[in-house]
């Protein structure tokens, strides 16, 4: 499980951030963002890949936990 | 969240806001300019004498639309979220030559693509320039390019932008002697819908873009970047229904809303590759910035701080360009014009090195 911190980040950096780390062709990832732009993006984009996505919402911060 | 849906979301909202430009052009906004982020906000610069373009002065209801309805909407939805702090002042010089890319060319990549649904074919340059302009700043966003993290403010600095404008609106209705309004018949910011409609339109556009998170750049930068087509499907959908709102109000009205070709077209001139150079250099700024002028308004008004730098930036720049007469005309571009559209290319090439080769010295 790789862990990113993608926080205070807008957009595409989170998505470039996962985009390179799953360069590295682990199966899973686990990226904290901190709005729902980033959220979605990465979320779509995880999905494209092939990903499963599943989010939890801690006081405005968002995990998002992606598995193949 | 329902990826499909998602798409579906925008194609709608592009139709919706095409209609919108398409009208507010029907209501007394000059022709192919339904919206222009850049040159409403450069008449909202005019109005409020930061520069003295007589022709060129009106506070446009549609900013201060966009702004609030993103406002409303962000706030009704809990997005909305004071922070700033990414590399601020880096921002505001990306913001003003953003100006000076738009005014070269005469419009923002919004009315780019109202140019383009008006049969404008001086726009076919500025998209190419505009497409080279979002690939070289994909090149660096692929080489790490990075302006650093946004950091969580107070709430009024998030609100500042959104009460600017309220302020501007009472401007406008109470047309104190101090603000600026280009005369009847005396050039483009005396073509206007009335106010209540422009605002009407900026309110409904800016809640539909932050809803969708709908970018001009973002469109063309996801396709390239990741082959995702989400955002460029509202830029196509603005396009289309812009195209067939002008030829219906072509053939229902006695008006002219689209003529195909590129000598006498509305607030447009002829030389290519000026045009082509002047999106170029929105383009490149913009994907450093991440997101168009619109988008830059509409993440204002969500609270980001970093965006409404930016907007300054844009008013800043709109003000030197007519200071300093680097804006085009009808007549075509001008030698400050053009050397300042060259400076500005270079000095965004200059911030996206800096900013994607340099080593970390700070720790974060």
């Amino acid at each position: 499980m790789k862990l990113l911190d993608a926080r205070g980040l807008s957009c595409p950096e989170p998505v470039m951030m996962i985009r390179k780390a799953m360069a590295s062709g682990e199966n899973a990832y686990q990226i904290v963002v901190d709005n729902p732009t980033a959220r979605e993006n990465v979320t779509r984009y995880a999905v494209h890949q092939g990903y499963q996505v599943s989010a939890e919402e801690k006081d405005g911060e968002f995990t998002l936990s992606i598995t193949k | 969240m329902g990826l499909k849906k998602g798409k579906t979301e925008i194609l709608v909202a592009g139709l919706v806001i095409g209609i919108i430009a398409a009208l507010l052009v029907l209501f007394g906004n000059p022709v192919n300019m339904g919206f222009c982020i850049a040159c409403f906000l450069r008449d909202t610069a005019g109005a409020l004498g930061l520069h003295q373009a007589a022709n060129v002065q009106y506070i446009r209801p549609e900013i201060i639309g966009l702004v609030l309805g993103s406002f409303l909407l962000a706030t009704f939805r809990k997005e909305f979220s004071p922070k700033g702090g990414s590399a601020p002042l880096t921002r505001f010089v990306l913001g003003f030559f953003v100006m000076i890319g738009c005014l070269m060319f005469l419009g923002c990549p919004f009315r780019m693509i109202l140019r383009l649904a008006g049969g404008d074919l001086n726009a076919v340059f500025g998209m190419v320039g505009f497409v080279c302009g979002i690939l070289l700043g994909v090149f660096f966003l692929t080489k790490g390019y990075s302006l650093k993290r946004t950091y969580q403010l107070p709430a009024l600095e998030g609100r500042l932008l959104p009460i600017i404008q309220v302020v501007l609106l009472v401007l406008l209705i109470a047309a104190p002697v101090f603000i600026h309004f280009t005369e009847a018949g005396g050039g483009p910011g005396a073509l206007h819908a009335p106010i209540i409609i422009s605002l009407a339109a900026g309110l409904i556009v800016g809640a539909l873009a932050q809803k969708t998170r709908l970018c001009m750049v973002g469109g063309i930068r996801d396709v390239v970047l990741f082959r995702e087509w989400k955002l460029l499907i509202g830029f196509v959908a603005i396009f289309v229904s812009a195209l067939v709102c002008n030829l219906i109000f072509t053939a229902a009205t006695d008006g002219t809303y689209f003529t195909l070709g590129f000598a006498g077209q509305p607030v447009a001139h002829t030389d290519g590759l000026w045009n082509a150079l002047g999106m170029l250099l929105t383009g490149f700024g913009c994907v450093l910035l991440g997101g168009c002028p619109l988008r830059q308004l509409v993440l204002s008004g969500e609270g980001n701080t970093d965006s409404a730098i930016t907007v300054i930036g844009l008013v800043a720049g709109a003000a030197f360009a007519h200071n300093f007469g680097l804006a085009s005309s009808g007549e075509g571009p001008t030698a400050n014009g053009k050397i300042a559209v060259v400076i500005g290319i270079v000095v965004v090439a200059l911030i996206a090195c800096f900013n994607t080769f340099r080593k970390d010295t700070a720790k974060a």
